[in-house]
């Protein structure tokens, strides 16, 4: 039985969830960078881990992926209990870290035989493997030039074919698609929601759009603790609070700045948000809000190119239960104001 | 030991495509070429340089001096590349994230570290091999031939204490978080040893007084005693080797 043939028996050989994490916990010093994470991801899924930067979110994927040692908890990955230097553990799983740094002087092809060989794959097969991931990653091209030479995206979808190439049972990725551009973003994700039911795809990132886009469930984690788990749809059904847009017509800063004054003190609303110079108003009755924010537009002198009712995203729910640390955090604002591909 | 085949592999080839095996088979080999030529025209070249007033007191060379040229050489720049070798091939690999990429999968830390180990071993092993050879070949052209079994054996000591050097920067290449702090710590052992190698009683026994040792074999001459160098270069060679795979075998990384 070749690797391949028994990294897919080892998709399904365990049974329970794909990971399944309780009382993880790891400090440096006094610092907590993870705190007592329960975590039960289904097998088959694709799983979105949010966070702000600092959340926790790295240091997950280094102990699920037994690169370090929790302070205190466990945690089974594809029903094996990890730890650091359990080559059990590395049968079952391929990772891709949020920088990921290979050797220079191999060529793209080169890197994906070394991983295959790594995995005992071998002969044909391991060509045809090879070729299949160079052509899903948009490298076949570049698969004869020195990795050394690649460029970061270049190199991130190298990372996301070498984790790939063995058919891990469950795919850690640590911000997958954060140097690629738009066009490798989209190819990327498409790739990973095309797993979805093949392998367990545990994906960290703080990029939102991205993960409404293909995850299943989410789990969201700030300073180390988890703040909540669930399917998208609940999450949204859960916490998503009804938002208006107000999008006034350009040339307007001073009317529009006390606009949002004015709505932000109204009874009704929960937060103001000026997103590229879009109000987003994200309310606590709906009924109210409708009757009385466009009265406050008309005081306020503001002329609106448009007011609208929308569906509250994943960025709503996540600024709503992370809160303004997050908000206020070196790269969620840039995150959230980064356009969908 | 999974995936040491294929990570020593991988180090052999990453040593050639990177240039490394060449720079360093390059200057062993220079080491190799210019010991006995030196030795040969040293008393020449001072004597030219010094218009006469040097005449007669540089004795005339031996084939001896070639010997021990090369040990000298392989005592300073030997050691030196030794250090410069290993001072990044764990912490490099730390820092670069590389060893992260390699251990998160079916590949046993143990192979990880031994595979280093063996292409350490085996690239100052060609390299001294080089030199020796070279030196061999013009000592017999400038002097006489050297007696082949002893100037193997002579080799053989230089080896080891070149491994003593780079496996004590190993240890410090696997503890430290980076490669210019083993190569730190490397080059600290190599002149706390050199102080410690003209104190009578210890320095006998230290990695430092196989060249002497090395001096005499090469020259037809069992040395003694040989025993106590040799046991505690080959101990210092496996102790760091076995502290480096226990502190890497559970290292966070």
């Amino acid at each position: 039985m070749d690797a391949i043939a028994d990294a897919g028996a080892g998709a399904r050989a365990f049974a329970g969830p794909a990971i399944e994490a309780r009382g993880l916990t790891k400090r440096y010093g006094d610092v907590v960078a993870l705190d007592a994470l329960d975590l039960s991801v289904p097998t088959g899924s694709v799983f979105g881990f949010l966070g702000p930067n600092g959340a926790g979110k790295t240091t997950t994927l280094r102990l699920l992926t037994g690169l370090g040692r929790p302070t205190a908890g466990t945690a089974v990955v594809a029903g094996i209990a990890v730890g650091t230097g359990r080559l059990d553990l590395g049968r079952r799983i391929g990772y891709l870290d949020q920088d990921p740094r290979f050797y220079g002087w191999m060529t793209g092809r080169e890197l994906l035989t070394f991983v295959g060989r790594a995995y005992g794959m071998a002969g044909a097969a391991l060509r045809s493997r090879v070729d299949e991931v160079l052509e899903m990653v948009g490298l076949r091209e570049a698969a004869r030039r020195r990795v050394g030479g690649y460029s970061g995206g270049m190199r991130q979808r190298l990372g996301v074919g070498q984790a790939m190439l063995p058919r891990p049972a469950v795919l850690f990725l640590d911000e997958p698609v954060s140097a690629l551009d738009p066009e490798g973003r989209r190819d990327t994700l498409a790739l990973i929601g095309r797993l979805r039911g093949e392998a367990t795809v545990f994906m960290s990132t703080h990029i939102l759009t991205d993960v409404e886009r293909i995850c299943d469930r989410v789990a969201i984690v700030d300073r180390g603790r988890l703040v909540t788990e669930a399917p998208i749809d609940e999450l949204l059904a859960r916490h998503a609070r009804p938002i208006l847009e107000l999008d006034p017509e350009p040339g307007q800063a001073a009317a529009v700045a006390r606009l949002a004054e004015r709505l932000g003190a109204a009874p009704w609303t929960r937060d103001v948000r000026d997103d590229h110079g879009v109000l987003r108003v994200v309310v606590t009755d709906a009924g109210q809000a409708a009757a009385e924010a466009l009265p406050l537009v008309v005081a306020a002198g503001v002329r609106l190119a448009r007011f609208e009712r929308v569906r509250p995203t994943l960025e709503d729910v996540f600024l709503q239960l992370v809160g303004n640390g997050a908000a206020e955090g070196p790269d969620v604002g840039a995150t959230i104001a980064e356009p969908a591909p | 030991m999974t995936g040491f085949g294929l990570l020593l592999g991988k180090e052999i080839r990453e040593q050639a495509r990177t240039m490394r095996l060449l720079a360093v088979v390059v200057v062993f080999a220079i080491m190799g070429l210019i010991s006995p030529v030196f030795a040969r025209y040293v008393r020449e070249i001072v004597e030219a340089i010094g218009g006469g007033q040097f005449q007669g007191m540089i004795p005339a060379p031996t084939v001896a001096d070639a010997v021990a040229q090369l040990t000298k050489n392989m005592g300073q720049f030997g050691v030196v590349a030794a250090i410069l070798v290993a001072m990044g091939t764990v912490a490099a690999e730390k820092e670069r994230g590389t060893a992260a990429f390699l251990l998160t999968k079916p590949i046993g830390r143990g192979a990880f570290v031994a595979a280093k180990i063996v292409a350490i071993g085996t690239l100052l092993a060609v390299a001294v091999a080089v030199a020796g050879a070279l030196c061999w070949v013009y000592t017999t052209i400038l002097f006489e031939p050297l007696p082949v079994p002893g100037f193997a054996g002579a080799l053989v000591l230089v080896w080891l204490s070149l491994a003593a050097f780079a496996a004590v920067t190993f240890l410090a290449s696997v503890v430290t978080p980076s490669g210019v702090a083993a190569g730190g710590i490397g080059f600290g052992v190599f002149i706390v040893v050199g102080i410690l190698s003209a104190l009578p009683g210890i320095g006998s026994y230290l990695p430092t007084s196989l060249w002497g040792a090395a001096n005499l074999l090469a020259l037809g001459t069992v040395p003694d005693p040989l025993g106590g160098p040799v046991v505690v270069s080959v101990a210092i060679v496996l102790g760091s080797l076995g502290l480096a795979w226990w502190r890497f075998r559970r290292q966070e990384l």
